[in-house]
């Protein structure tokens, strides 16, 4: 552009800002092949002089494998809820006009203001009186309705034409058929913002499952790898950091596979 | 805001600018049908957001004015009312006042310094680069994907006073780093930096869209008069992105206000309680037992983040 030298510098601050934010990957993936004498050496070396999978062996000894597939359901549950009542939602408030409309609208937007903390306790509390304490339905059922992602259907219904709701109604197609046969196939792009939005903060969630579970058979990976590392092993770094890799690895896979809808996803929640 | 009263289905209603069209004397069959569709389809999600969501917000209204307890969990409706007294009681606790505190340090150093390198890097990947942007811009997002537990995890040992990699790098050039986490004096300057670290990729984003509305001829033909780069990205770019400016500000601060999962992994809020939080100590006394305080603690949060929310709006749109 107007001025030559500047990309050259410009990458050089970047690529040296990029490494440090990297390195704590780098050194929890490095970390988790180490053997323990060598993780505890002074001073620490960078990469592992005899690359060992004994702290994955370890952490499967544990229940991990279970872990992993109780994050995974919860995950993949939430996020199907959220798609499908928020959808539903989303739709009617852009394009359908009903009694108590704004109010609910309003209602909506006040609850992404309140902090999580507020609703804890009853939450806690009603999970208890039903009897879930201890299940997988309680780690779902109060993160299948979000404010956010209501409001992030909303916006993207109300970015889609009218003119297909009209041309519906005039060839007869019944109001619920036209938000199911004509706007929900169109809704691909917002399924995957809102989809991978969701599962990451489900995937990563850990008050309320730590809380809500006290059995290892509903334990999440977070929870997990949280009472690990407060216990007997949390001096164990090679164990801790091959449960931080195995955590984090399937979203940064999902992440590099899907990063541009959700950066544009996000970006596009904050300029709406 | 007006919200919706008595309206049937039927009544006359401003339809805002995307008003339907067609024939007036269809519009009140189609109305209702209309309207039942509208109803239908919120109904799923109505329905368990007044079990899960908005039910609980009042019930915790209700809550922070008893003495409800762990022993009342069955009972909820079974306990007394004590007026303002767990309000008192936050107040009067020396602890929730150094709780505050650290969250007002937490909020007043770790916001600006989230929303400066979030902006630095946008300002960096709109300008600067064309190529390997879609590179930087994935690494810099990558801790904010990453799960507080296992963030933890890795800083803690990232920061381990005898063979931690930030003391060793620091003993490179002769610096005799502290034990971070375990020193008062630093334990809350190290959670300030990680949760800079963990949320200045989410900020970036969000000015990478803003920077969209930029003027670029108006940065040129600033340029060739001679204005440098800083008084364009002073003059040209901040007043451009003000909305999104406000947008990050308003996030951030709220994010920020509910500080808890770093102290809660990283330190427990220790050392001598220099880095409990507001929202950590309201879940202690959650873990306590003692509802109907937590129920107070957490409204004293909330009403924080509606004033700063409010004041920070006003000032944005003064100027």
């Amino acid at each position: 552009m107007l001025d030559r030298r500047r990309p050259v510098l410009t990458y050089i601050v970047l690529t040296v800002f990029l490494l440090l934010v990297i390195t704590p990957f780098v050194w929890m993936i490095l970390g988790s092949l180490k053997t323990q004498g060598e993780l505890l050496r002074v001073p620490p070396t960078w990469l592992p002089e005899e690359p060992t999978g004994d702290n994955f062996r370890r952490l499967f000894e544990r229940p991990f494998g279970l872990y992993f597939r109780n994050s995974t359901v919860v995950a993949l549950a939430v996020t199907l809820g959220n798609l499908f009542f928020s959808s539903m939602f989303g739709y009617a408030l852009a394009h359908l006009d009903f009694p108590l409309k704004r109010l609910l609208f309003v209602l909506v937007l006040v609850c992404l203001m309140i902090p999580g903390l507020v609703t804890f306790i009853p939450q806690y509390v009603l999970v208890v009186n039903l009897g879930l304490a201890n299940t997988i339905p309680a780690l779902i059922l109060p993160f299948l309705v979000q404010p956010f992602s209501v409001f992030l259907m909303r916006q993207f219904f109300l970015g889609l034409p009218r003119e297909l709701l009209e041309a519906g109604r005039i060839d007869g197609v019944g109001e619920i058929a036209i938000f199911f046969r004509i706007y929900l196939p169109l809704a691909g792009p917002a399924f995957a913002t809102l989809g991978i939005l969701t599962f990451l903060g489900s995937w990563n969630n850990f008050l309320w499952p730590l809380v809500v579970s006290s059995d290892e058979s509903t334990y999440t990976l977070p929870v997990a790898l949280a009472l690990i590392s407060t216990g007997q092993n949390q001096t164990d770094y090679g164990l801790l950091l091959a449960g931080a890799t195995l955590i984090v690895l399937p979203i940064l896979v999902v992440f590099l596979f899907f990063q541009r809808h959700f950066i544009q996803g996000i970006a596009s929640s904050g300029i709406k | 805001m007006t919200t919706t009263t008595a309206l049937g289905p039927d009544a006359p209603r401003p339809l805002g600018p995307r008003g339907r069209g067609g024939p007036a004397r269809r519009r009140g069959r189609r109305s209702a049908a209309e309207a039942r569709a509208g109803l239908l389809l919120s109904l799923p999600f109505v329905l368990l957001f007044a079990v899960f969501i908005a039910w609980p917000v009042v019930q915790s209204m209700f809550m922070s004015f008893t003495d409800m307890r762990i022993s009342d969990i069955r009972s909820p409706f079974a306990v007394n009312f004590v007026g303002l007294d767990n309000y008192l009681t936050a107040f009067r606790d020396p602890v929730f006042r150094r709780a505050a505190a650290n969250t007002g340090v937490f909020v007043l150093i770790g916001v600006p310094l989230t929303i400066a390198a979030g902006l630095a890097a946008a300002v960096a990947l709109d300008r600067g680069i064309g190529r390997l942007r879609g590179v930087f811009r994935m690494g810099f997002y990558t801790p904010v994907i990453t799960s507080i537990v296992a963030v933890a995890v890795v800083w803690r040992f990232l920061l381990q006073a005898e063979n931690g990699l930030v003391n060793t790098v620091l003993g490179w050039v002769g610096i005799d780093g502290p034990n971070w986490l375990g020193d008062e004096r630093t334990a809350l300057l190290s959670l300030i930096v990680m949760a800079v670290w963990r949320n200045f990729g989410t900020s970036m984003v969000i000015f990478l869209a803003g920077l969209q509305a930029v003027d670029r001829g108006l940065h040129e033909a600033a340029a060739l008069d001679g204005a440098g780069a800083w008084q364009r990205f002073r003059h040209i770019t901040l007043p451009s992105i003000r909305p999104t400016m406000l947008f990050v500000l308003v996030t951030t601060s709220i994010g920020y206000l509910q500080f808890f999962e770093e102290p809660f992994v990283m330190t427990s809020g220790g050392p001598l309680n220099a880095t409990i939080s507001a929202s950590m100590y309201t879940y202690n006394q959650f873990g306590f037992g003692n509802y109907g305080v937590a129920g107070a603690m957490a409204y004293l949060t909330f009403v924080v983040i509606g004033i700063v929310t409010l004041a920070q709006f006003r000032l944005m749109r003064e100027k």
